[in-house]
């Protein structure tokens, strides 16, 4: 792996001060920094072939409508799908689940007919199936975890039942950091025929992803958290299921035949990206995807189990300090609140030191109300963070503590 | 004093400091003279919505003026509302309605302080103007009841 202070200077962000501070940031959970490549294709999008996808008969539109297809090619790479035609570009995670939630609901969720979720889902896994078993009558089914964050797997098994239409579950857990065994989930799920969705939203940028490994039916991840821009995503599904769920939105560029009686949809993926796709976010996403590929997915893995392991580690050490989620296999993510400080007043004033980290339920309010709490201090790292910038974060505990235990 | 004189006092509190660590020491001890809010005000009825930590707000009206308690979790929270009480309590609704709190932007607050949705430092003002706006208009009521009467008297 290339040295960590070249792997530095290839994102800008991290040069800058904040309140004269070098900034130190660790809230790579909510969004990922940009590298210049990133950056630099974004903008030579619109200064060097710049027109609308699959519309134009010249050759501005042809050269964006190729880079955006290369860009479907390589993230269909990148997480190993079968075929092109699987790969849906979105608007990011949340749109994903939600094309899901809604496409198949119609299709095949029926009054009480049950969708499995866990206890540890983001809201953008958890409310878009309550909106669609609203809408059908269904019920939603949920796996507990236990008091280290971890699924409980046989409660899982308990809750598979024939009314079972469809588990929706994490890769990887925001907010306590848990990786969940999601192909063990599918391994049961799909002995009792129920397909799975899984949300990578924490988990695409930790790790090699291979959708045919974990047989996953549908697969949905945000370019932001792997170091692309915002506002694309992607909704990797099962051709057979993307072919039989009816389209999300309707409009443009995904039809066949619009005439005022009937219309006939394009095929996959068009069927499921109606109106101006993102275009200029897929093909800045993509290179992001290959500036991870060129890092090395393993590399990366085991640079930030390393930066993990110390931060835990230097953590437990900061007197009154809890950790919450303790699941044997974890993303870089520490989850922790100080004795009898609230997490808001860590947070605003490790920012004032220039540390960035994220506060509160992390929309993720279930997990907290696992734990009793009404919040956190996260700590969520990513492969460009130094072992000095954690020691920095716990010399910085250290004046929280002297500041508000006076 | 006035309220644009109580805010002009805490600006030049505030800026006797450069750095930030000073300035929320000085928040932290002005939280410390917060007028607490009885406890069994503590509902939520009484709780400020929008706020990352928990805020509760309690107005007292004598029929002339306002005083307001409070309290919340954290503890920079509790100095930014002993703020506000410094500024807004013990005045007439229309002090309070009428006031321009420019000291939240003199002194860095706004900018440093909040993003909105975590200290909920804008729906605290705001709650605290709607009470003012209450409160007059119950007052003008028992005004024009009290006319009423002297009229129906005559």
């Amino acid at each position: 792996m290339k040295d960590i202070s070249e792997i530095r200077s290839d994102f800008p962000i991290l040069g800058r001060q904040v309140y004269g501070k070098p900034l130190i940031y660790f809230d790579n959970g909510a969004t990922t920094q940009k590298p210049k490549c990133v950056i630099d294709t974004y903008s030579r999008i619109f200064t060097e072939f710049n027109g609308n996808v699959h519309r134009g008969v010249h050759a501005m539109s042809d050269l964006t409508s190729e880079a955006y297809e290369n860009a479907r090619e390589k993230v269909r790479s990148f997480i190993n799908a079968t075929k092109k035609e699987e790969i849906i570009f979105t608007s990011g995670t949340t749109d994903s689940i939600n094309c899901v939630a809604f496409s198949f609901g119609e299709r095949f969720v029926k009054p009480g007919d049950e969708i499995i979720i866990s206890e540890l889902e983001h809201h953008s896994n958890i409310v878009p199936w309550q909106m669609m078993c609203q809408r059908k009558g269904a019920v939603l089914k949920i796996i507990p975890i236990d008091d280290n964050g971890e699924i409980c797997f046989d409660e899982f098994l308990k809750l598979l039942t024939p009314r079972t239409r469809l588990v929706a579950i994490s890769q990887a857990s925001n907010s306590l950091g848990t990786v969940v065994p999601v192909k063990k989930i599918t391994d049961a799920a799909h002995s009792e025929n129920i397909p799975v969705l899984v949300d990578g939203a924490q988990g695409i940028q930790h790790g090699i992803v291979d959708v045919q490994e974990l047989q996953c039916d549908f697969y949905a991840f945000s370019g932001h958290k792997i170091y692309g821009p915002t506002g694309i995503g992607v909704l990797y599904g099962k051709e057979e299921w993307m072919n039989e769920l009816p389209p999300y939105r309707g409009g443009g560029d995904m039809v066949e035949k619009v005439t005022f009686e009937k219309t006939t949809y394009q095929n996959l993926p068009y069927k499921f990206e109606a109106g101006t796709v993102n275009y200029a976010g897929a093909i800045a996403m993509a290179e992001a995807l290959d500036y991870v590929l060129g890092l090395g997915r393993e590399d990366i893995a085991e640079r930030e189990k390393t930066l993990l392991d110390y931060a835990t580690r230097q953590l437990i050490s900061v007197k009154g300090l809890k950790i919450y989620g303790n699941a044997e296999n974890k993303i870089p993510v520490v989850s922790f609140l100080l004795d009898g400080i609230h997490q808001y007043d860590t947070g605003i004033i490790l920012d004032k030191m220039g540390i960035a980290v994220r506060t509160g339920t992390h929309c993720a309010q279930p997990v907290m109300d696992h734990f009793g709490i009404d919040g956190t201090v996260r700590v969520s790292m990513s492969f460009y963070n130094t072992f000095s910038e954690i020691d920095t974060l716990v010399e910085g505990l250290g004046k929280v503590i002297a500041m508000f235990k006076k | 004093m006035t309220v644009n004189e109580v805010q002009d006092k805490i600006i030049s509190e505030f800026s006797v400091f450069d750095d930030w660590m000073d300035k929320y020491d000085l928040l932290i001890d002005t939280g410390k003279n917060l007028p607490l809010i009885d406890p069994r005000y503590k509902t939520k009825d009484f709780l400020i919505e929008g706020c990352q930590s928990k805020v509760w707000l309690h107005p007292e009206f004598d029929g002339k003026k306002i005083k307001f308690s409070a309290d919340s979790d954290a503890i920079i929270t509790r100095g930014i509302v002993a703020l506000l009480i410094q500024v807004l309590s013990d005045r007439t609704p229309e002090e309070i309605i009428n006031s321009d709190l420019y000291f939240i932007d003199k002194i860095g607050l706004r900018q440093n302080l909040s993003p909105t949705r975590a200290n909920g430092l804008l729906a605290m003002v705001r709650q605290m103007k709607l009470y003012a706006m209450a409160f007059a208009a119950r007052r003008n009521e028992h005004k024009s009841s009290d006319i009423d009467k002297t009229e129906t008297g005559k």
